[in-house]
C-alpha cells in the first residue's frame, strides 16, 4: 500500500515535472554587462516574462574584457546561450559571416530604428542586418555642480573658454581640475580623443572620408585632436600616469576633482556614488564652429543560430526592438541612450541633458570603428596607446598622427574611386 | 621478439612509469605537439590552412610583429637580469644569515621572508598597485614622512620604470624561494669542514667566501635556472598590475602578454591561435636553448663534493 502511494507520488511529481518542461522555454542571454545583471534580474526580465508567460530569461553576462573571446570560445563549442549581446562594427560582423549570428533583416521591428543606429550591425553593404540595435553612449564632460558654484565658473562653450576655465581650477588649487589616468590607456582614447576629436574631423563626413582614402591620419583635422590632448596632462592629478579608471570615477564622485571625461554610461554608477549636483556640457567647440559628439552605437542583440528555442528567442527580440523596451531600458539604465526612433522621457535629469545633445550637436560613432578597426594593427587599439603617450608627454601629436597613418596604410588599401 | 636469450623483461619499471607518463603525456606532451599543429597552420577563409613556417616567417619578418617580439623578448631578459641581480644575491644573503647560529627569531624570519611566495599573484599584484598608487597608495607618504616626497614617482605609469618596478615587485614576491633552497644547501654543509677550516684560522666572512658558497654552488645553479625558465614564462604579474596591453605605451610587454593578446585576442582585436601559438613555441624554444645550455655546459662541469 505505502509503496504503491510512493510510486504514484513519483508518477506525479514526473507528469508535473514534465509538463512544466512542457511549456515553458529557459533564453540564456550572453552578455559583456555584467554591471546590469541586477537591472536586467529585477526590473527588465520581469517586464518581459509577465507580458510573454511561458518563456523564461536567464542573464548571464562575462567579464567584458573576455567578453569576446570566451563568447567565441562557447560558440565554438556549442555551448552559448539562444541570444547574444552584440558588440558593434566588426565583432559581430564576423561572427554573422562565420554563421554564429542569425540574419535579422526579415524582422519587421527594425523599421524602429535609423540607419546609422542599424549601421553598426549591418554588413558593410547593408544588405543584412544581424542584431537588434539596442542603445548608444555619449560622450561629453560630467562636472561637480558645487564646485562650480563654489569656485564661481560656468559650463565652457567654446575650446578656449575650456582651458581657460581649467586654468582658473588649478589655479584655486582645491580641486584636481580634470579626473583621468593613462595606465588603462583606453579613456584617452575614447574619452580623450573621440570625445574632443569629432569637431576637428566634422563627424561622419570625417569618418567616411578616411575610409574612402581621401585624407590621412596626417592632416590637420586628425593631428589637432592630439594637440589638444597634449595639454591635458598638466590639469590631471599628481601621479595621472599611473591613475587607473576606477581611481578616477573615485577621485570624481569623492568631491576631489571638478571635471570628469565621461561616457554617458557613468551616469548611474556615479548618482550612486556622488552625494554632490552633476551637470554636464558637451566637447566645447571651436571658435565659429559647430557641436560635434561621439554617439556611439554600441550594444545591441542578436540570436544564436543554434538556439534550440528560435521561437521564443524572435519573440524576445520583437520585444527589445518594441518602444516599450526602449523607455524601459534607457530609463533603468541611465546612460544608455535607446537608439529606436520612438519618443522616449527620460527620468534621470544628466542622462535627458546628454540626451539632448543629440538635437542640438551632429552626431558621429568613433572613428576606427567601421572597416578601419579591422587589420593588424588594429587601429583601435593603435589610438588607446597613441592618445595616452601624447597625454603622457612621451610622444608629439605629429608622432602620433604619422604613426596612425603608418599603421593604416601597413593593411588598408582605400576602394577605388 | 628475438629469440636470443635477452635480459629477463622487467615489466614493472613500465608499469611503474606509465601512471607519471601518461599524465604527462596528456598534460604536456600532447598540448605542446598541438601547439606546434596550430603553429604551421593558418585560417584562410574560415579554413584551416598549412602553411609551413609561414607564422613564423610574419613573425620576424613583418616589422608590426618582429618588434613587438624583439621588445618582449628585450623584456623578458632585463626581467631575468633583475632577477639575477636582486633577488637571488639578496636570497643567498638571507640564508647565510639566519644559518648564523646566534640568530634569535629564525623562524619567525623564515616564515615571514617565505609567505609571498604563496600567495597569488593577483593579490600581490593588486596589494601593490595600491600601495604606489599616488592617490590613495602609502608610498607616497612613506617617503614624506622621511623627507623624501621629491623622490616619489607613479613608478607604475612611466615607461622607463614600470618594468623594473614590476621586476622589483616579483623579487619581493619570490626571494624566499633562493632562501629557502640556499639555507637547505648550507644547513648539510657537515660541521667538520667548517671547523677544519676554523683550524687553519678561516672564520666568519672568509668561511662564507672560501668554504660555503663553493659547496653551495650547485644549488645556486639550480636557482638560476629556476628564475630563467619562470622569468621567460612571465605573465600573470604584469597582466595583474598592468593589463593585457602591457602599458604604458607597451613598455611591459613580455613575450607572455604579447601571446595571450594574440592568442585571445583584445578589446576589438580578435584572437589568431596560430600566430599566438607560434609565438607559444618561440619561447618554449627560447627557454629550451636556454636550460641546455646550462645543463650541457654548466651542470656537467661543476665540481661536486661528496661528504
Amino acid at each position: 500500500m505505502r509503496a504503491t502511494g510512493l510510486a504514484a507520488a513519483f508518477a506525479a511529481t514526473a507528469a508535473l515535472g514534465g509538463a512544466v518542461w512542457a511549456q515553458e522555454v529557459t533564453l540564456t542571454i550572453e552578455s559583456w554587462r555584467n554591471d546590469d545583471l541586477k537591472i536586467w534580474q529585477e526590473k527588465i526580465i520581469p517586464a518581459f516574462e509577465a507580458s510573454h508567460p511561458g518563456i523564461k530569461v536567464v542573464f548571464a553576462p562575462t567579464a567584458p574584457a573576455q567578453y569576446n573571446s570566451a563568447l567565441n570560445a562557447k560558440l565554438e563549442a556549442g555551448t552559448a546561450g539562444d541570444l547574444i549581446t552584440c558588440r558593434p562594427f566588426d565583432g559581430s560582423l564576423q561572427m554573422f559571416q562565420k554563421g554564429y549570428l542569425e540574419d535579422l533583416s526579415d524582422m519587421e521591428v527594425l523599421n524602429n530604428f535609423g540607419p546609422v543606429a542599424k549601421s553598426g550591425w549591418s554588413t558593410d553593404d547593408g544588405s543584412a542586418t544581424y542584431c537588434i540595435p539596442m542603445a548608444s553612449v555619449i560622450h561629453g564632460f560630467i562636472y561637480n555642480k558645487d564646485a562650480f558654484e563654489e569656485l564661481g565658473l560656468e559650463e565652457p562653450k567654446t575650446v578656449d573658454e575650456f582651458y581657460a576655465l581649467l586654468d582658473r581650477i588649478k589655479e584655486d588649487g582645491s580641486y584636481i581640475p580634470m579626473a583621468m589616468g593613462t595606465a588603462d590607456e583606453w579613456e584617452a582614447a575614447t574619452m580623450g580623443y573621440a570625445n574632443i576629436g569629432t569637431k576637428y574631423w566634422k563627424g561622419e563626413e570625417g569618418r567616411k572620408a578616411l575610409i574612402a582614402g581621401k585624407s590621412k591620419l596626417t592632416d590637420p583635422e586628425w593631428v589637432e585632436p592630439y594637440r589638444e590632448l597634449s595639454r591635458w596632462g598638466q590639469y590631471l592629478g599628481d601621479g595621472f600616469e599611473a591613475q587607473s579608471y576606477p581611481d578616477s570615477q573615485n577621485l570624481f564622485t569623492l568631491g576631489r576633482a571638478a571635471i570628469y571625461p565621461a561616457g554617458s554610461w557613468e551616469i548611474s554608477g556615479f548618482n550612486a556614488q556622488a552625494d554632490f549636483e552633476m551637470g554636464a556640457f558637451p566637447p566645447p567647440v571651436l571658435p565659429g564652429g559647430e557641436c560635434y559628439i561621439s554617439d556611439h552605437v554600441d550594444i545591441a542583440m542578436g540570436l544564436n543560430p543554434a538556439s534550440p528555442n528560435k521561437e521564443a528567442a524572435r519573440t524576445f527580440l520583437e520585444w527589445v526592438g518594441s518602444p516599450e523596451f526602449a523607455s524601459l531600458y534607457s530609463n533603468a539604465l541611465p546612460g544608455f541612450f535607446s537608439l529606436s526612433n520612438a519618443d522616449i522621457t527620460l527620468e534621470d535629469p544628466l542622462a535627458q541633458t546628454m540626451v539632448g545633445w543629440r538635437k542640438s550637436c551632429n552626431s558621429s560613432i568613433r572613428p576606427y570603428a567601421q572597416i578601419l578597426g579591422r587589420g593588424t594593427p588594429n587601429l583601435h587599439t593603435e589610438y588607446w596607446v597613441t592618445s595616452a603617450n601624447v597625454i603622457r608627454g612621451t610622444m608629439t601629436p605629429e608622432e602620433a598622427g604619422q604613426h596612425m597613418q603608418d599603421a593604416l596604410d601597413s593593411w588598408y588599401t582605400p576602394p577605388a574611386q | 621478439m628475438s629469440s636470443e636469450a635477452g635480459p629477463k623483461r622487467r615489466w614493472h619499471i613500465a608499469v611503474f612509469l606509465a601512471p607519471a607518463v601518461l599524465v604527462y603525456t596528456a598534460l604536456m606532451i600532447l598540448p605542446l605537439f598541438g601547439t606546434l599543429k596550430l603553429s604551421l597552420y593558418q585560417n584562410v577563409d574560415q579554413q584551416q590552412v598549412f602553411v609551413g613556417f609561414g607564422n613564423f616567417a610574419t613573425l620576424f619578418g613583418d616589422p608590426n610583429w618582429s618588434e613587438a617580439f624583439w621588445r618582449g623578448l628585450k623584456n623578458n631578459f632585463w626581467f631575468f637580469f633583475i632577477h639575477m641581480a636582486v633577488q637571488n644575491p639578496i636570497g643567498i644573503a638571507l640564508a647565510a644569515m639566519l644559518s648564523v647560529p646566534a640568530l634569535r627569531f629564525k623562524a619567525f624570519y623564515r616564515t615571514a621572508i617565505f609567505i609571498p611566495t604563496i600567495l597569488s599573484f593577483v593579490i600581490v599584484g593588486f596589494a601593490w598597485k595600491l600601495i604606489l598608487s599616488p592617490l590613495w597608495g602609502i608610498a607616497p607618504g612613506l617617503l614624506d614622512a622621511v623627507g623624501l616626497k621629491h623622490l616619489f614617482k607613479p613608478w607604475l605609469g612611466l615607461e622607463d620604470y614600470a618594468l623594473t618596478t614590476i621586476a622589483l615587485i616579483s623579487v619581493w614576491q619570490y626571494v624566499g624561494i633562493p632562501m629557502m633552497l640556499i639555507y637547505a644547501a648550507l644547513l648539510s654543509i657537515p660541521d667538520e669542514v667548517l671547523e677544519a677550516g676554523e683550524i687553519d684560522g678561516i672564520t666568519g666572512m672568509k668561511a662564507f667566501w672560501k668554504i660555503k658558497l663553493p659547496l653551495i654552488l650547485p644549488s645556486i645553479g639550480i636557482i638560476s635556472i629556476l628564475t630563467f625558465v619562470g622569468n621567460f614564462n612571465a605573465f600573470d604579474l604584469v597582466y595583474t598590475i598592468e593589463g593585457a596591453m602591457a602599458a604604458p605605451n607597451f613598455s611591459t610587454e613580455v613575450m607572455g602578454t604579447l601571446m595571450f593578446r594574440t592568442f585571445f585576442g583584445h578589446q576589438t582585436q580578435p584572437g589568431d591561435p596560430n600566430m599566438g601559438s607560434a609565438i607559444a613555441m618561440m619561447m618554449f624554444l627560447i627557454i629550451l636553448a636556454g636550460v641546455t645550455v646550462y645543463l650541457f655546459l654548466i651542470q656537467t662541469r661543476m665540481r661536486r663534493y661528496q661528504f
